[in-house]
């Protein structure tokens, strides 16, 4: 409330209404004062308030001074209120009602409704920031700038000016901050809800099966990320951290280890997981069919396609298998060409 | 004569017609493309031949199974030829071939074993009578006859 000056009320040179409400009631940051009914006045460059039974008292704060705003909606008994966040009071500010106070914002009471349109309007009010581009008279200016009267030589004025400019450059850029930390704290909140939902349902959805068993022994990267930050919940990993914290496993002598194919392709596997066993085995099972693409071996062992390509491509390394690559697809054949005469 | 051409067993498999990436199982690839390129040409009495030929020729071309071994690859079967003596490209554009399913040196030594036993040393003889077939009869001289 010590951002408050007095004012008559009049309108300056240049400085147009923009809305009016009746019934409006202030409260120092949630505390009830004794300005309880007021017309609120809204113009180009100051939100104006004027007591309903004492036209005299009128009180004014700058627009420039307002950080942000909020709405609070009306509840039972409870009319609808904007709060105003306000920066502190300059140094030089001129006398008004209050000389200091411990809460940096205010709250406007709508008794007589009107709340939703004045928001608008101040909303409006504060995006265009046409007290910014239309100058009046000195005593309405940011009120950061020097006291009247006060005598100065040239050069001072011309040092003054540029700090005056650069602090509203700062002003502005802290307004504007904080209008889109407003907007993130929302979008933030409904993130937190999200994820709290889904971590519940995981909960819900998970038994106590060793899915390390249940997956072959091996697993890639990708679905490992997939499982632990589904499991998270919040605090998701990075992919950046999860590669370097499986590069550890080995050296902490952990059970899992990481293993990266020719390809490029990542998977953890159980220390106890032989993928070249498992190669001799993919032979066997191609043999039997005669050929297999990595989806048909996939398929039939029971293992993602992936995982599955990566097992066909090693046991080709090893000499086990041979290509066919046509416009049929990607086929693998026992490879006689090592065994045949 | 017809003789009807037996393809190898290679023909028939379907990664024939892929080159391996796997570096040994290559190695037993080309050399069973050497070998078919050279049995087939001989056959086909084929001394000479186009890129452009060669693939759509059935050497490299299996219709019934569907596979045809890529220009690429090919490229590469005619290189190990030529590395191996069996092969000379005819133009700088390598579109065209000279296919020599018997290295000159092999035919040198056949023909100075020939004429030893026939005891033609020291006679001159033209390239007609080794192949006309007149004197050239027998199991060895017949090897002469129809070659270009």
């Amino acid at each position: 409330m010590d951002r408050f000056v007095w004012t008559s009320g009049l309108l300056e040179i240049n400085e147009t209404l923009v809305i009016q409400q009746r019934g409006v009631r202030i409260y120092d940051g949630e505390e009830k004062i004794k300005f309880d009914a007021g017309t609120l006045l809204l113009s180009t460059h100051r939100l104006i308030w004027r007591d309903q039974k004492n036209h005299e008292c009128c009180m004014a704060i700058p627009l420039a001074q307002i950080v942000f705003i909020e709405e609070q909606a009306a509840g039972i008994g409870k009319s609808a209120k904007i709060v105003v966040h306000l920066h502190p009071a300059p140094p030089n500010k001129e006398p008004g009602p209050f000389q200091n106070s411990k809460n940096s914002y205010i709250k406007l009471s709508f008794k007589e409704h009107g709340q939703i349109e004045f928001y608008r309007r101040l909303s409006e009010e504060m995006t265009q920031r046409r007290w910014e581009n239309i100058p009046v008279s000195q005593s309405l200016q940011t009120n950061r700038g020097s006291q009247p009267g006060r005598v100065r030589a040239v050069g001072i004025v011309g040092i003054e000016r540029k700090l005056e400019e650069k602090r509203k450059e700062t002003d502005k850029n802290i307004s504007e901050a904080f209008e889109d930390l407003s907007k993130l704290m929302i979008k933030a909140k409904e993130m937190v809800e999200l994820s709290k939902s889904i971590a519940n349902k995981i909960k819900e959805k998970q038994g106590d099966i060793t899915e390390d068993e249940e997956r072959g022994g091996i697993m890639s990267l990708t679905e490992v990320y997939c499982l632990v930050n589904r499991a998270r919940g919040m605090e998701l990993l990075s992919p950046e951290d999860l590669v370097n914290a499986c590069k550890m496993l080995e050296v902490l002598k952990l059970p899992l280890r990481l293993r990266v194919f020719d390809s490029g392709v990542m998977v953890i596997e159980l220390q106890s997981h032989k993928e070249e066993e498992m190669v001799a085995s993919a032979l066997e099972t191609v043999s039997e069919k005669g050929s297999l693409t990595s989806e048909e071996f996939a398929k039939l062992v029971g293992m993602s396609v992936l995982l599955a390509k990566e097992r066909l491509l090693l046991a080709e390394k090893m000499g086990h298998l041979c290509r066919d690559d046509s416009v049929e697809g990607l086929r693998f054949y026992p490879n006689l060409f090592m065994t045949q005469s | 004569m017809a003789m009807s051409f037996e393809w190898p067993w290679q023909y028939r498999f379907p990664p024939f017609f892929t080159l391996q990436p796997n570096v040994d199982t290559r190695q037993k690839q080309l050399a069973a493309w050497c070998s078919l390129v050279l049995s087939f040409c001989r056959l086909h009495k084929q001394s000479s031949m186009t890129v452009m030929e060669a693939q759509e020729s059935p050497l490299f071309n299996n219709v019934k199974l569907q596979r045809k071994l890529p220009v690429e690859s090919i490229q590469i079967v005619l290189e190990e030829l030529r590395k191996k003596g069996n092969l000379e490209w005819l133009d700088k554009n390598k579109s065209s071939f000279l296919i020599m399913w018997r290295r000159p040196e092999e035919w040198g030594k056949l023909i100075y074993q020939w004429v030893s036993r026939s005891g033609q040393n020291n006679s001159v003889f033209t390239l007609y009578e080794l192949t006309s077939g007149e004197d050239t009869e027998g199991e060895e001289g017949s090897r002469f006859v129809g070659v270009s």
